[in-house]
């Protein structure tokens, strides 16, 4: 693990330029550039990257959207012209291997591109960084948050999408021992409303909102820090501890960032 | 021998009604799509653990303990009916015993299960007249699908009891020489049926023989009408189940065409006309015959609906309906063109008529259904299927979606943001 006193950012189109190839491409994704809460989750990880010095790097304003809403919303014309394009693009670039903070972005680039022609190793950023402190490469140091209690809330398209439960709630016991679960947890975790390209559009007429229901049982927990490991839930939780008026209290943060603020950096 | 004629005869009719049924079945799925199917070694194993193991059924322990050891039951017992069968079509008796160890496995395991199975249908019978589960509530739960259950439960309370029947006389009838072993049925035999004469011994095991075969051959007549059909159709329904993450959305390859020439015309095929006949699904001709398997596959347990977020918060989906309105309108449409010819048309359809796009529109496709669903339906698939058809073919999007797709086509993300601007969180970096 490197301290670091300057953070920089490779770009993909910088590195072809001085014909390199870096191992990794790190996804952004539309959130992680332009959701203002977000872009903290993608400065954390980012960080933990060059901390553990990864080669990486990002496409940069060359990015497109892979065409995930639109598909769940049914617009299959919309989504397969992104990505035939962000396939030409990759392969412009050799990309092998792909590291995103989005489930979405990373269920569609695992199980619905190879069809397309576009085939990566394609790692989620829970998994990837739970190998990072199983392998000793980043430590945390557990005296940060001891006294702070985390509950887990299962990203869909992680959980039971793609069956990934445990490496998110490693990174977690890797920062404190105070962890709690929600009754409805892994596999029966109830979703955070914004699936299915919920997140752009009003909720249908019902009598609550899938995030306030969600959010209570993560309040009801009495933790301190409702963890997410999904650009959409976190706008959910947010949101929802917001709308309960209990955002003094508890915080929704990520485990990018769970981790970062952990982070034994040894001088 | 009159009664090997009368048998044969019951069996025959059996037979005609259950095949006339099979063959309006065969048509339905006539109307539907092709769907190729492989991979078959991973299939069995997916079929002996979900469907024969039963593993998804216990994901609500106390029924799903109930439910494996009902149909457990059945796998035994159905082997002591094939033994009944064949006695009453050549007037033998217990044509299976010469097979030894086998034999008092099927007779000691179905003599337990039958009694098993009583305890099990009680327990099913009294939730459902006693206690109100909200699960077997909802508008697609017409009085229909609750008289369907319990008609369903009293007929397998009606067979293990006459199985008991004649388990019990028989003991009592050869006290010291039957073949095959009867666990409980002896210990019951001489406290309940002491009184009986020979007689009366030999009358209680043909009636209970009759009753217990004729009410199987009734079942298996009434199942492809009913809910329960689910007895024969769960387990081929698993066994062709998706075997992709839950997470996978089928890719339309029609499409893969057109876009592949429109991007690069130089290298791409042309796409053919008839490569694509309708985007999505509108109406049941639209849906893959696995849709429709899933339809009949579904018993109404109603575990989609009880974990699905939309349904929770009060919203208009319950997956368990759009597969029984697939059912509905594919009996209704089956019906109006085998009298009509398949160039009729009703004015109506499965989307709109049947499915409101208020219900489409509240799905998540957080999957809860189908990671519930013990027979392995897979909900979010034909949901999305039919968002395909508003979408493409009727431009009926929510205006958010609309607005999100219109970004996506002018500056790459759902949002109204420039490309340039991917990079500005790379000026917090060095921010404290």
């Amino acid at each position: 693990m490197k301290d670091i006193e300057t953070y920089t950012v490779p770009i993909m189109a910088d590195l072809a330029a001085q014909g390199k190839t870096p191992e990794y491409l790190f996804w952004v994704g539309c959130a992680g550039a332009f959701d203002t809460r977000y872009k903290k989750v993608t400065v954390a990880f980012a960080k933990l990257l060059l901390h553990a010095e990864v080669d990486f790097a990002i496409l940069g304003s060359e990015e497109t959207c892979n065409g995930d809403p639109a598909k769940r919303a049914g617009n299959e014309m919309l989504f397969q012209m992104q990505a035939l394009r962000v396939i030409e693009m990759l392969k412009m670039y050799n990309v092998k291997k792909i590291i995103t903070c989005c489930p979405h972005c990373f269920n569609i680039f695992k199980n619905e591109y190879p069809e397309l022609g576009g085939n990566y190793e394609v790692t989620h950023h829970s998994v990837f960084l739970n190998e990072l402190v199983e392998k000793g490469i980043l430590t945390s140091d557990k005296n940060i948050l001891k006294d702070k209690s985390i509950v887990y809330h299962d990203p869909c398209y992680l959980g039971r999408g793609n069956d990934i439960y445990e490496p998110a709630r490693e990174i977690n016991k890797s920062v404190t021992d105070k962890i709690i679960e929600m009754p409805r947890n892994r596999s029966k975790a109830l979703c955070c409303g914004a699936g299915g390209a919920q997140m752009f559009k009003e909720a249908e007429t019902g009598n609550k909102e899938v995030f306030v229901e969600r959010t209570e049982e993560a309040l009801n927990t009495g933790a301190d820090i409702v963890a997410t490991s999904c650009p959409f839930c976190m706008t959910m939780i947010t949101d929802g501890i917001k709308y309960k008026n209990r955002e003094d209290e508890v915080k929704n943060l990520d485990i990018a960032e769970l981790l970062l603020m952990a982070l034994k950096i040894d001088l | 021998m009159i009664k090997q004629v009368v048998f044969s005869l019951v069996l025959l009719a059996t037979l005609a009604v259950f095949a006339y049924s099979m063959k309006r079945l065969w048509y339905n799925f006539s109307l539907t799509k092709k769907q190729p199917v492989g991979n078959w070694g991973k299939r069995f194993r997916l079929m002996l653990e979900v469907a024969i193991g039963q593993t998804k059924i216990f994901r609500y322990p106390l029924a799903g303990i109930f439910h494996a050891l009902v149909f457990w039951g059945f796998l035994v017992i159905t082997l002591g009916s094939i033994e009944m069968v064949i006695d009453g079509i050549f007037g033998t008796e217990r044509i299976m015993s010469g097979t030894g160890w086998f034999y008092d496995f099927i007779t000691a395991s179905g003599d337990i299960m039958a009694y098993v199975i009583v305890v099990c249908i009680l327990f099913f019978l009294s939730r459902r007249l006693f206690i109100r589960i909200k699960r077997f509530y909802g508008v697609e739960m017409q009085p229909k699908s609750k008289y369907d259950a319990l008609i369903a439960l009293k007929i397998i309370l009606l067979l293990m009891v006459s199985l008991a029947g004649l388990n019990m006389a028989y003991c009592q009838m050869h006290p010291d020489d039957h073949v095959g072993l009867f666990p409980l049925s002896s210990i019951f035999a001489p406290l309940l049926l002491s009184d009986l004469s020979t007689h009366g011994l030999h009358v209680l095991h043909e009636i209970s023989w009759w009753v217990h075969i004729l009410l199987i051959f009734i079942f298996a007549n009434i199942l492809p009408y009913s809910k329960h059909f689910h007895v024969f159709t769960s387990i081929p329904n698993v066994f062709l189940s998706r075997l992709e993450p839950l997470g996978y959305l089928q890719n339309m390859p029609s499409i893969t065409t057109e876009i592949r020439y429109m991007l690069f015309p130089e290298t791409a095929e042309s796409p053919t006309e008839a490569s694509v006949a309708r985007y999505g699904v509108k109406d049941v001709g639209d849906v893959t015959w696995k849709n429709y398997l899933d339809s009949l596959a579904c018993t109404e347990c109603g575990r989609c609906t009880d974990n699905c977020p939309a349904n929770i918060t009060g919203k208009k989906l319950s997956p368990r309906k759009i597969f029984i309105d697939l059912r509905a309108r594919m009996k209704e449409y089956a019906e109006a063109t085998r009298v009509n010819g398949l160039e009729y048309n009703d004015g109506k359809s499965l989307l709109h008529d049947f499915v409101s796009t208020e219900e489409l529109w509240a799905c998540t496709t957080c999957n809860a259904c189908a990671q519930e669903c013990p027979v392995n339906i897979n909900h979010p698939s034909l949901i999305v299927d039919m968002r395909r058809y508003l979408v493409m073919e009727e431009a009926s999007a929510p205006a958010g979606l609309n607005a999100m797709f219109a970004n996506i086509e002018n500056n790459g993300a759902p949002w109204q943001y420039p490309p340039e601007d991917r990079l500005l969180w790379l000026n917090d970096l060095n921010k404290s």
